[in-house]
């Protein structure tokens, strides 16, 4: 099928007048870093009043084409038009006077100062270069009010909580005359209610005739706000197509070019003997307050609960991160209570944290250098003075093979690889050394669904194998499928064991709250 | 609904190193980011100081500057252990000054009581200035690693300490005394022609070159560097390690204390004043990181000799001392500038 058939079908869906020019147009548009094609002769346009959905896997060029929508970069080949216009936006400030406003991943305010402050930096409004502080204070407080956010002008913003931080990044967009709206992964940190709010304030601004870009993994949104979706892939245009036209499947297919009938594999549970025992387990941070499990090798067993429930707590605690306050913990039968991570990885437990940046990965050290960081203590791979570079090479090299390592350059800085590559370097580190019990945490947060599948597959060949997994894990599907039991975490404590057939999803979101806790 | 597919294409399109067509300027930004600004500065530095002297490129004026660069040379790696966990330490002028003032006072005292046992008393005395400037160094590590003070506010405030004692033990006066041997061995000292500071050089630096990229220790500094949440989390023994990389840097301060002691042939509190920022410039200049985690040793001796040649070459130019540090500090700050600037280059290059 052709590409112009499948516009004219997105277009015939569409509510919006064909006949209404766009408010922004994208026409054959390039980015070309140096060495990389980032963006190839992508089309796209947005009309006033819709929510466009950016879909893609990481590394598709989603991030790269909002950049140069919010005059981050400038794109090599290709125009921009807005409302008919080619606009040549030179920075953020361009694009900002046109009222094309950003709310990027990482934001951008000053922790130091006040809401208020942020809220109109960059846009002070002065009197005889004075700043008019009083008028400054009442913009800010109507500008929170009409958005009908519950923030405090004076509050520090460094201390707000992360979807609170995001308000004021969103309220910032929000200050001038807006146009055109982007948002990227905006709900990642939110809570579902913070979310409805989120969304409730999106159906505003589309009736004010503001034209949203928004980017997500989450399909369950796409389904709640989307109207017409674009997906990309490799930095290419694929389709646009119309929300009400298209099953999850499909765009799981477009996005990835490949049919994904089943994206969890299936596992072959064997439990055998036990290998890890926590008993009326508290930690000094009184996050995790009697806890007890039991873990068994050749069986992958979820962790679940809400984000706060102390559940990655509870697991940092088994790998001697974070402090106990009371209980015992017995792995692979010795008792380890209290032993830090070099003593945990030397009897076979090996975690694997959720944020590969912040303490995952070396950023700037090598591919070879951070797969054997918690391995250079071997005789593997270390004489008595000397490292043993050569083994360390082949083995690393080996790995890469395996795990498909794109580009094979284990010499290269983690950073200049994708975000699918970099979790592939974070698991291939569990494969240098001998290893009983995984714990992985959060191992696909923000992972697109063709990184998931690896990640997935990896996880069950290590347990058909014969280790034992720990799946924390606040993606519930990901819980239900892989796991042969499921505990469920709430507020500390244990609220369910649950095995078998009773894995299912009501069970699970029942214990995840109040009412059914024994 | 009808969608298109098109296949996956087999190819990824990042296009790997080896394009067809590469402009000069994308070589030289290459070039750039792969070797930082160290090339163009050597490269400058040799032209001006040809052209303005006609005795700058002799082997005689040159081995004077490998010479004369030693004790930069080695004070400069041991700057970098430091920059390279994330940290940095003003205190190593301190560590020579207060190595040189132990080591002679205990030479000068030890050779004052038994005058023919020489070999005996440079020995006490070269322990003992060792183990005092290794001592600055030790307590540096504690306060780092164990209490959490900053590496800016533990070696700043050592550096006073340190330089308070050894003004304290002098009276601000220098410490003669020492039996010649001392001076004419490690000072003046020459084997084939080479003096004997350098053979030191060279043998730290074969040290160094192994200790950084063939020990696990040398793996772990940089790693601690570079996030030393993740070196935690992969059983590294953070806090050991960095005491040990404020040990070795003290250390290797304190050799090239006594070599310079040896050298002047008295004990000086005032020596090494300098040495902090000419330590921290070499660093910069050779590429080494200020975040932590990256820096290599060849091209921190490169760095230091840059500064040692550079010294040499406005003193034929008879350019005047005072204004020698006006030159020495822009350098620094150039160079921090370019690093910037290779950073963004190489993440323009890599995206």
């Amino acid at each position: 099928m052709t590409q112009a058939i499948t516009e004219a079908v997105a277009y015939d869906g569409g509510a919006h007048a064909e006949w209404a020019p766009p408010l922004l147009r994208l026409e054959g548009v390039t980015k070309r870093f140096p060495g990389v094609l980032a963006l190839d002769r992508v089309d796209f346009d947005l009309h006033a009043g819709e929510v466009h959905v950016l879909f893609g896997e990481n590394g598709a060029g989603k991030s790269t084409m909002i950049s140069l929508i919010a005059g981050v970069h400038r794109p090599t080949e290709g125009t921009i038009k807005f409302r008919g216009k080619e606009a040549r936006m030179h920075s953020v400030y361009d694009a900002r006077q046109l009222g094309i406003s950003a709310v990027f991943q990482e934001f951008s305010l000053v922790p130091h100062m006040t809401v208020e402050q942020n809220l109109s930096l960059g846009a002070e409004t002065c009197r005889y270069g004075l700043l008019q502080k009083k008028q400054l204070h009442q913009n800010a407080k109507e500008l929170l009010n009409r958005l009908g956010f519950p923030l405090l002008a004076e509050q520090k913003t460094g201390l707000l909580s992360r979807a609170e931080q995001q308000m004021v990044e969103i309220a910032k967009a929000f200050r001038s005359d807006l146009s055109v709206l982007i948002l990227d992964e905006p709900t990642a940190s939110l809570t579902e209610r913070e979310t409805e709010r989120l969304f409730a304030l999106i159906e505003q601004a589309k009736l004010a005739g503001v034209g949203i870009i928004y980017i997500t993994h989450r399909m369950s949104e796409i389904k709640q706000i989307a109207d017409r979706i674009t997906v990309l892939r490799d930095g290419k245009y694929i389709a646009t197509v119309d929300v009400e036209s298209v099953s999850d499947d499909q765009l799981v297919e477009l996005m990835t070019g490949r049919i994904v009938d089943q994206v969890f594999p299936k596992i072959n549970h064997l439990p055998g003997e036990k290998i890890l025992a926590v008993e009326g387990l508290k930690t000094k941070s009184g996050l995790v307050k009697d806890v007890s499990i039991v873990l068994r090798r050749g069986e992958i067993v979820g962790l679940a609960g809400l984000v706060g429930a102390g559940k990655s707590e509870l697991a940092r605690a088994c790998f001697g991160i974070e402090s106990i306050a009371s209980g015992r913990i017995t792995f692979d039968g010795r008792e380890t209570t209290g032993l830090g991570p070099r003593e945990m990885l030397d009897r076979g437990m090996f975690y694997v944290p959720p944020d590969r940046r912040e303490e995952g990965l070396v950023m700037i050290r090598n591919v070879r250098e951070n797969m054997t960081l918690p391995s250079l203590g071997l005789k593997t791979f270390s004489g008595p003075v000397f490292l043993r570079r050569a083994v360390e090479r082949q083995a690393v090299d080996g790995i890469a093979k395996r795990l498909n390592l794109q580009p094979p350059n284990t010499e290269r800085s983690v950073d200049h690889f994708s975000g699918g590559n970099q979790q592939k370097v974070l698991l291939a580190r569990t494969l240098t050394r001998d290893v009983k019990l995984y714990i992985f945490d959060e191992p696909t947060v923000g992972v697109d669904v063709g990184a998931r599948v690896a990640i997935y597959e990896f996880i069950r060949d290590l347990c058909e194998s014969g280790a034992a997994v720990l799946l924390v894990s606040s993606d519930l599907p990901e819980i239900l499928n892989l796991s042969n039991r499921v505990y469920v975490m709430h507020r500390g404590v244990l609220s369910a064991e649950l095995v078998g057939t009773d894995i299912t999803e009501e069970n699970v979101l029942n214990y995840f709250f109040e009412r059914n806790v024994a | 609904m009808s969608v298109s597919i098109s296949p996956r294409s087999e190819k990824p399109n990042i296009e790997i190193t080896a394009l067809p067509k590469r402009s000069i300027g994308d070589l030289l930004k290459r070039g750039f980011v792969r070797l930082g600004v160290l090339p163009v500065f050597l490269l400058a530095a040799m032209i001006i100081f040809s052209v303005v002297s006609d005795n700058f490129l002799t082997t005689r004026n040159l081995i004077n500057v490998a010479r004369q660069s030693t004790y930069l040379v080695i004070v400069s790696m041991g700057q970098m252990l430091a920059l390279i966990t994330g940290g940095f330490d003003l205190s190593l002028g301190t560590v020579v000054a207060i190595t040189s003032v132990v080591s002679a006072t205990v030479m000068a005292w030890s050779f004052a009581a038994f005058p023919d046992m020489v070999a005996l008393s440079i020995g006490l005395g070269i322990l003992a200035g060792f183990a005092s400037g290794v001592a600055v160094g030790g307590i540096n590590g504690l306060g780092i690693a164990l209490f959490n003070v900053s590496p800016f506010v533990m070696t700043l405030g050592m550096s006073s300490v340190g330089f308070g004692i050894a003004l304290y033990m002098t009276g601000g006066v220098p410490v003669y005394g020492m039996p010649v041997a001392f001076g004419s061995i490690f000072g003046f000292g020459k084997f084939l022609g080479i003096p004997a500071p350098i053979y030191v050089t060279v043998v730290l630096f074969a040290i160094m070159t192994l200790f950084l990229y063939w020990t696990r220790m040398g793996r772990y500094l940089y790693a601690i560097g570079g996030n030393i949440k993740a070196a935690n989390l992969s059983g590294i023994n953070t806090k050991g390690n960095l005491f040990m990389a404020y040990v070795l840097c003290s250390a290797l301060a304190a050799i090239s204390g006594l070599l310079l002691t040896a050298r002047i042939d008295t004990g000086e509190a005032n020596i090494g004043s300098a040495l902090p920022l000419e330590s921290i410039a070499a660093c910069v200049i050779a590429g080494v990181s200020l975040r932590g985690g990256v820096g290599r040793v060849e091209n921190v001796v490169l760095g230091a000799l840059f500064i040692g040649l550079t010294q040499n070459g406005m003193n034929l130019a008879r350019v005047e001392s005072y204004l020698q540090t006006v030159v020495l500090g822009t350098l620094l700050i150039a160079a921090v500038i370019a690093d910037q600037l290779r950073q963004r280059v190489g993440a323009s290059l890599q995206d």
